[in-house]
C-alpha cells in the first residue's frame, strides 16, 4: 500500500520520481532518490525504526528534523544515524537497533530494575 | 574580503544570506537539514486574499537566489560547537570548521513536546514531524488521526492534513497533569484560540472572538461549549475532551478520549476509545537558542516570545561582537517576520564588515520588520510587540550597566 501522496490540490503532482532500492533490517524496499530516510521507510508503511536500548519498545520517528534523535538507524554499518536527516540512496543498507543486553551484576553490571 | 557565516537556512537565514551576499561579503550559510528552506518549507495556507502561501516555492526562490548571489551552502551539516578567539568565531561541524569574524544564528524554534501517556509509540509524532512529511516528502503520516494540543500550529497543520487527504479525527486537548499545565485548561485555551478566530469560518468561533472580550464571558463560553465540539474546515475541534491515554501494542491503535470540566478535570466513566493509526502532539514553539547559549550570550525568559531569547536589539546584534541572531530564535513568529529580520542581520553584519552609509537602510529594514508584523496573517504570540520591548529594555539595561561598570573599574583603578 503506497502512503505517498502523489497529487495534491495545491502542491501539484510529484515532480522528481527517480526511485532506488534500499535494504530495512535485509528487505529490499524502493525510495525516492534523496528524500529522508525516515520518509522512505514510512511510505512503505514501517512505523517502527528501533527498539528501545533498556526496554526493547518499539520507536519511530517523532520530531522528523533531527531534533529528538528517536530516529536513530544504522546506515551501511554506521550506528547512530538520524533517519529523518538521511537522504536515501540506492544500495543504502540500513537496520534498526535492537535491545541490548542488560549487563550482570557479577560482570560489574548496575542491577537493572 | 570579508567573510560571514550563518547558522539556519530557513527565511531568516536566507535572506540575510542574500542581504550580505548582494552586499559584497563571502557568504557561508550551514543547515542540518538536507534541503534549505528550514520550516517554511512545510508551510502551505491560504491568504486573505486568496492566493496560496507555499512554503516550498518560497524557499526555493530564496535559495536560488542565494546560490546566484555566490553563496557556499553547506547543507546536511551538523554544528556541534561555536567559540571566539581574539574576535574570530570558530565553527565546529561534523565535517568542516569555518572561521569568520561576523555569525549569524538563525537556527528557529523547536517544538515542545506534551508527553501524555502512551507518546513514545511509533505513529506518535510531533505537528511538525506531521507537516513535514504531508508538505515535504509528500507521505502520509498515517491515514486517519488526533492531534492533541489546540494552538495556532496545530489548527493550521490539521488543515493541511486534510487537504492531502489525511482525516483528522479530532484536534484535542491533553489531560491536565504537572507538564501539560495550561494546554489542558479549556478556558486559556480559549483564550488562546480567540486569536486565531479570523481564520476560522466557524461562526461559533468567529462571534466568540468579539463576545468573549470579558473573563466572565470566556468562562460561559467554556460551560457552553458543546461536549461534541465545533468544526473548523470540518475538523471537530473538542475543548471538552481529552486524550488520557495513547495505546497499541507495538504502534499507535488509538486514543482513549475523555469529557473534561472547564478546569480540565477528567469526568469520570466518560472515556471512549477512538481508533487512529497516528496522533500528533502540538505542544507550542520555542526558540531554539543552544548555540547562542554556547557562545556565552546573556539570556532572558521572555514569555511573550515563546522562552528564553538571547538579549538583542533591533539591529539584530547579540552583546558579544560579531555576533548576530535573527529569526525565531529572537521569539516565535512566521516566516515573513523572519525573512524581514534576517534582512536586518544581514545589512548589521555588512555594516560590520566595513560598509558605510548603511544606517539608513538599516532604519528601513527595522521599520518593515514591524510593519510585517503588525500586518502577520497568524500571530502565534498574541502580546509579541510587549515582547519585543522587554528585550529591547533588558538591552538597554545591559548597555548601560556595562558602562557603569567600566566607569566604576576606572574609579577603583582596577584594570
Amino acid at each position: 500500500m503506497t502512503r505517498r501522496i502523489l497529487d495534491h490540490p495545491i502542491l501539484g503532482k510529484i515532480e522528481d520520481d527517480n526511485y532506488v532500492s534500499f535494504t530495512f533490517n535485509h528487505r529490499v524496499y524502493k525510495g525516492l532518490e534523496n528524500e529522508s530516510l525516515a520518509a522512505a521507510l514510512l511510505a512503505n508503511g514501517i512505523r517502527t525504526l528501533r527498539h528501545h536500548e533498556k526496554s526493547g519498545a518499539s520507536r519511530g520517528i517523532y520530531c522528523n528534523i533531527g531534533h529528538c534523535y528517536e530516529c536513530r538507524v544504522s546506515v551501511d554499518g554506521q550506528q547512530g544515524i538520524r533517519a529523518c536527516l538521511t537522504p536515501v540512496k540506492d544500495g543504502m543498507i540500513v537496520e534498526s537497533g535492537g535491545q541490548l543486553q542488560t549487563p550482570r551484576i557479577e560482570d560489574g553490571g548496575l542491577e537493572n530494575g | 574580503m570579508d567573510n560571514a557565516i550563518i547558522i539556519g537556512a530557513g527565511p531568516a537565514g536566507l535572506t540575510a544570506a542574500v542581504t550580505c551576499a548582494e552586499k559584497g561579503l563571502e557568504v557561508v550559510v550551514i543547515d542540518e537539514y538536507m534541503r534549505a528552506g528550514g520550516r517554511l518549507l512545510g508551510q502551505l495556507y491560504e491568504e486573505p486574499n486568496g492566493n496560496w502561501w507555499n512554503g516550498i516555492k518560497e524557499s526555493n526562490k530564496l535559495y536560488k537566489k542565494a546560490v546566484d548571489l555566490g553563496v557556499n551552502f553547506h547543507l546536511n551539516t551538523a554544528v556541534n560547537n561555536i567559540e571566539n578567539s581574539n574576535g574570530i568565531w570558530t565553527i565546529y561541524t561534523e565535517r568542516d570548521t569555518f572561521h569568520t569574524p561576523s555569525l549569524l544564528l538563525a537556527t528557529g524554534a523547536a517544538e515542545a513536546p506534551i508527553p501524555v501517556p502512551g507518546w513514545t509509540l511509533p505513529g506518535v509524532m510531533s505537528v511538525g514531524a506531521a507537516q513535514v512529511m504531508t508538505n515535504v516528502h509528500r507521505v502520509k503520516p498515517g491515514e486517519r488521526g488526533v492531534i492533541i494540543g489546540v494552538n495556532v500550529l496545530s489548527a493550521a497543520i490539521a488543515m493541511e492534513l486534510q487537504l492531502a487527504g489525511v482525516e483528522v479525527a479530532s484536534l484535542t486537548l491533553p489531560k491536565t497533569n504537572q507538564m501539560t499545565q495550561d494546554s489542558g485548561k479549556p478556558k486559556e485555551v480559549l483564550d488562546s484560540l480567540l486569536h486565531v478566530s479570523h481564520m476560522a469560518p466557524s461562526p461559533f468561533i468567529r462571534y466568540g472572538s468579539k463576545l468573549m472580550k470579558n473573563d466572565f464571558m470566556k468562562k460561559f463560553g467554556v460551560k457552553f461549549y458543546p461536549k461534541k465540539g465545533v468544526k473548523m474546515w470540518d475538523i471537530p475541534i473538542q475543548l471538552r475532551k481529552a486524550v488520557t491515554e495513547i495505546y497499541g501494542e507495538n504502534e499507535v491503535e488509538g486514543v482513549t478520549l475523555a469529557t473534561i470540566n472547564a478546569d480540565g478535570e477528567v469526568v469520570s466513566g466518560s472515556e471512549e476509545h477512538i481508533p487512529v493509526d497516528f496522533v500528533c502532539i502540538a505542544g507550542g514553539l520555542y526558540p531554539l537558542a543552544e548555540l547562542a547559549a554556547v557562545a556565552g550570550c546573556p539570556f532572558y525568559l521572555v514569555e511573550e516570545l515563546g522562552g528564553y531569547v538571547p538579549l538583542h536589539n533591533e539591529r539584530m546584534e547579540t552583546p558579544l561582537v560579531g555576533l548576530y541572531v535573527a529569526g525565531n530564535i529572537t521569539g516565535i513568529e512566521g516566516a515573513k517576520v523572519a525573512a524581514a529580520q534576517g534582512r536586518t542581520a544581514g545589512l548589521s553584519m555588512a555594516h560590520y564588515a566595513g560598509m558605510d552609509e548603511l544606517d539608513g537602510e538599516i532604519k528601513n529594514s527595522i521599520e518593515w520588520t514591524e510593519q510585517t508584523r503588525d500586518s502577520a496573517h497568524i500571530q502565534f504570540h498574541p502580546k509579541i510587540e510587549a515582547g519585543r520591548k522587554k528585550i529591547l529594555k533588558q538591552w538597554d539595561a545591559y548597555q548601560s550597566n556595562k558602562e557603569r561598570s567600566v566607569v566604576t573599574n576606572r574609579q577603583g583603578g582596577i584594570t
